[in-house]
C-alpha cells in the first residue's frame, strides 16, 4: 500500500485577512517528487511556509507524517521538524559560517559523534553535491548555483525522511540547473527521500515531477492535479494549457 | 536508547543486521573498533543480508571499515548487500572523502603578523575615508551650484528621522544627566556653602561639553549606525550598483542629503539637550538645594556667554557631518552579505564616537587659543 506521508485538507492560508489560498487539498506520497507550480503570487512559497510549520493552519488540515501541524505544540512541531529538510530559494546559509560549521549545525543534534567521522560526513554530504573540498570556504566566497548545492547539503545533513526545495532552479545557468535536476534525482532514488518542489520551471516538472498540482491565483487554488503527462495533455482548461505547452521538453 | 542494528563477530566474520542509522553510528564505530583491534587474521567478512536500512551516515560508516581495515592490511569482502543499502553506498564518493580542502581556514596569526595588519588596515581606512572626504568636497559644491540636483524629499524625511524621531531620548537623557550632575556637586559644594555655585556648575559643562557631546553620540547611536546599515543592505541587494547604472551618483544620490539633514538637525537637537540638562539641574536646585527658579537661571547664565552657545553649536555641525559621513562611509564599504551590514554598523558607531571625542578635544585647544 502507498503511504501518504503529507495530507493537506481543505486548507486555508491567508496572511491576516488577506486569504492567499482556500480548499487545497492534495497528498504526497511516500518517495514521490511531488511539485507545487504556478505563476507569480499564486502562493506556492506561502503553501510550502504551512507545510513547514513556519504558519499554522486555522482552516484546514496538514498532516505530516502523522502530525497534525494546526493542532500540535511548537515542541512537537519542532522535534517533527528534524524530520524535514529544506532548501530556501537563495540557499539559506549562515553568512558568518563555514560550508563545514553550517552543515554541522544539523548534525550537533546527535551526540557523541567523533569529529574525524563528523569532518568525514561533512566532506560526504559536499561531495554528494559536487562541492568537495569547499568545506573552509563561506557563502559569500561562492556563486549563486554553489550556494544553493551547499544549502542541498544543509539541507539534506539529517538525512530527511523529506525535503522540500522553495525554487531550487531559479536564477541558474542551464547547465547549473541541470547539475540540480540530477541531485534531486539521484537523492530521491538513493535515499528514496519524499520530495516536495516549488517551482515554475517546466523542464524540472517534466524531468522529475512524478505529480503536480497548479495553483491560480484568481482561484485562489489548485486548478489541476495530476502527473505532468496528463496536464500537459489537458485541454479543458486554456490557463493549464498556457502554462504547461509553453514548451514541452 | 535500543539500538537500531545488531552486530555479531564469529570467527572472521561479522553479522549485521536491523538499520544502521546515524544516532548509533558513533556505538557502532566504538564497536567496529574494538573488533578491528583484536583481530589478527588478514581477511574480514561482513555480512549485510539482514542489514536492512542505512542512511548516508550509515553507510559512511560502512566505507569506514574497509578504510581502517586497509590500515591494517585486513581484507573485507562484503556479502549480501540488498539494493537498498547499496544505493545508498553509492551516493558517498569514496575518492572525495580524501582530498584536500581546497583552502584552509585561515591559522592564528603571530603579534607581529596582526600588528601589521592592522597599520596596514588603519592605513587603508585613513586612504578610503581620505577617499571618501575628496568625493564629498566634490559633491557638496555640485549639490549648492545645481539644488534641483538635490533630493529634498528625502532631506525631510532625514531630518525627521535624525531629529523630530531623537527628541524624546535626546531630551530624557539630557535631563537625566543634568539632573545627575547638579545632584552629585551639590553633595560636595553644600559642604562648603556654596550651593548656589550648583546653577553655573550645570550650565556651563551642559553648554560647553556635555549638550553637544552627549547629543552627537546619540545621534552616532541612532542615526550613524542607520545610514551604515541602509546603505550597507542596499550594496548587498545591488540597488546601488542599480542607482550607477541609471547614471545617478551613489554619494549625491544617498550621502548628501543624509549628510545636509544631520548637519541642519544635529545643532537644533544641541540646543534642545542643553534646555534640558540646565532643566535637570533646575530641578536638584529647587527642589533638593532651596534655590528660587530666577536665582538659578541667572546663575546658570552668569558663567555662559553667548560665544559659548555659538561655539557649541559649531561643535554639534562638526560632529553632525561626521557622524553621517562616517555612517555613509561605512555603508559604502560593505562588501559581502549580512554579517558584512552588522561589522559596517558596528564600525560606523565606534569611529563616530572616537572621532567626536577626536574633535572635542581639538575643538578645547582650538578655543583655548583663540581666547
Amino acid at each position: 500500500m502507498v503511504e501518504e506521508v503529507i495530507v493537506v485538507e481543505n486548507l486555508q492560508a491567508a496572511y491576516g485577512e488577506n486569504v492567499i489560498l482556500s480548499d487545497v487539498s492534495f497528498q504526497v506520497k511516500r518517495g514521490e517528487i511531488f511539485a507545487i507550480v504556478g505563476g507569480s503570487g499564486c502562493g506556492k512559497s506561502t503553501l510550502l511556509k504551512y507545510l513547514i510549520g513556519l504558519m499554522r493552519p486555522h482552516v484546514g488540515r496538514i498532516i505530516v507524517e502523522g502530525v497534525d501541524m494546526a493542532t500540535a505544540d511548537d515542541e512537537t512541531i519542532n522535534a517533527h521538524r528534524k524530520r524535514f529538510g529544506v532548501l530556501f530559494q537563495s540557499g539559506g546559509l549562515i553568512g558568518s559560517m563555514t560550508l563545514a560549521e553550517n552543515i554541522a549545525l544539523p548534525l550537533k543534534e546527535v551526540k557523541k559523534i567523533p569529529p574525524f567521522f563528523l569532518a568525514q560526513l561533512i566532506r560526504a554530504k559536499l561531495s554528494m553535491v559536487n562541492l568537495a573540498g569547499y568545506e573552509n570556504h563561506y557563502p559569500a566566497e561562492l556563486s549563486g548555483g554553489m550556494r544553493k548545492r551547499a544549502g542541498l547539503a544543509r539541507a539534506m545533513a539529517l538525512d530527511p525522511a523529506i525535503l522540500f526545495f522553495d525554487e531550487p532552479t531559479a536564477g541558474l545557468d542551464p547547465v547549473t540547473a541541470r547539475e540540480i535536476y540530477d541531485l534531486i534525482s539521484t537523492i530521491n532514488k538513493g535515499m528514496e527521500t519524499t520530495m516536495v518542489i516549488v517551482t515554475h520551471d517546466l523542464e524540472l516538472i517534466f524531468r522529475l515531477a512524478h505529480e503536480v498540482i497548479l495553483l491560480h491565483s484568481e482561484e485562489k487554488g489548485i486548478i489541476a492535479y495530476g502527473t505532468p503527462k496528463q496536464l500537459a495533455e489537458f485541454e479543458a482548461d486554456r490557463r493549464v494549457m498556457n502554462f504547461f505547452q509553453r514548451k514541452s521538453p | 536508547m535500543t539500538k537500531g542494528y545488531r552486530m555479531e563477530q564469529k570467527a572472521d566474520r561479522i553479522l549485521m543486521a536491523g538499520e544502521l542509522l546515524l544516532p548509533d553510528v558513533p556505538s557502532f564505530l566504538e564497536e567496529i573498533e574494538g573488533i578491528l583491534k583484536q583481530k589478527n587474521s588478514t581477511s574480514l567478512e561482513i555480512n549485510l543480508t539482514d542489514l536492512k536500512k542505512v542512511d548516508s551516515a550509515g553507510a559512511l560508516a560502512l566505507t569506514h571499515i574497509e578504510e581502517e581495515s586497509r590500515k591494517r592490511s585486513l581484507v573485507v569482502a562484503w556479502k549480501g548487500m540488498n539494493d537498498d543499502v547499496r544505493k545508498v553506498l553509492n551516493l558517498i564518493d569514496r575518492q572525495a572523502l580524501n582530498l584536500p580542502p581546497l583552502h584552509e581556514i585561515e591559522k592564528r596569526v603571530s603579534f607581529f603578523e596582526a600588528t601589521g595588519d592592522l597599520c596596514v588596515k588603519i592605513a587603508h581606512d585613513f586612504y578610503t575615508i581620505l577617499t571618501f572626504v575628496g568625493e564629498l568636497l566634490v559633491s557638496i559644491p555640485y549639490c549648492l551650484l545645481h539644488p534641483r540636483s538635490l533630493r529634498w524629499g528625502d532631506i525631510l524625511v532625514n531630518m525627521r528621522r535624525t531629529g523630530a524621531d531623537a527628541l524624546p531620548i535626546v531630551g530624557l537623557l539630557s535631563l537625566l544627566i543634568g539632573l545627575i550632575m547638579a545632584f552629585m556637586s551639590s553633595l560636595q559644594l553644600r559642604q562648603l556653602g556654596a550651593n548656589i555655585y550648583v546653577a553655573s556648575l550645570v550650565g556651563i559643562a551642559i553648554v560647553k561639553e556635555l549638550g553637544p557631546m552627549m547629543t552627537a553620540i546619540i545621534v552616532a547611536g541612532r542615526s550613524g549606525s542607520s545610514f551604515a546599515a541602509e546603505i550597507g543592505t542596499m550594496i548587498v541587494n545591488e540597488e546601488v550598483d542599480a542607482l550607477t547604472t541609471m547614471g545617478f551618483h551613489p554619494i549625491r544620490f544617498l550621502a548628501i542629503p543624509k549628510i545636509i539633514a544631520t548637519s541642519i538637525v544635529v545643532p537644533l537637537l544641541t540646543l534642545y539637550a542643553m534646555m534640558f540638562g540646565i532643566l535637570g539641574g533646575l530641578i536638584v536646585g529647587i527642589i533638593g538645594l532651596d534655590i528660587t527658579l530666577t536665582t538659578y537661571l541667572k546663575e546658570s547664565f552668569r558663567g555662559v556667554e553667548l560665544w559659548d552657545v555659538i561655539t557649541s553649536l559649531l561643535k554639534a555641525f562638526t560632529f553632525a557631518i561626521l557622524i553621517a559621513g562616517i555612517g555613509c562611509h561605512r555603508g559604502f564599504q560593505v562588501v559581502g552579505g549580512a554579517e558584512a551590514v552588522g561589522e559596517a554598523t558596528t564600525s560606523a558607531v565606534v569611529t563616530s564616537i572616537f572621532l567626536i571625542i577626536a574633535a572635542d578635544a581639538a575643538y578645547a585647544v582650538l578655543l583655548h587659543y583663540l581666547g
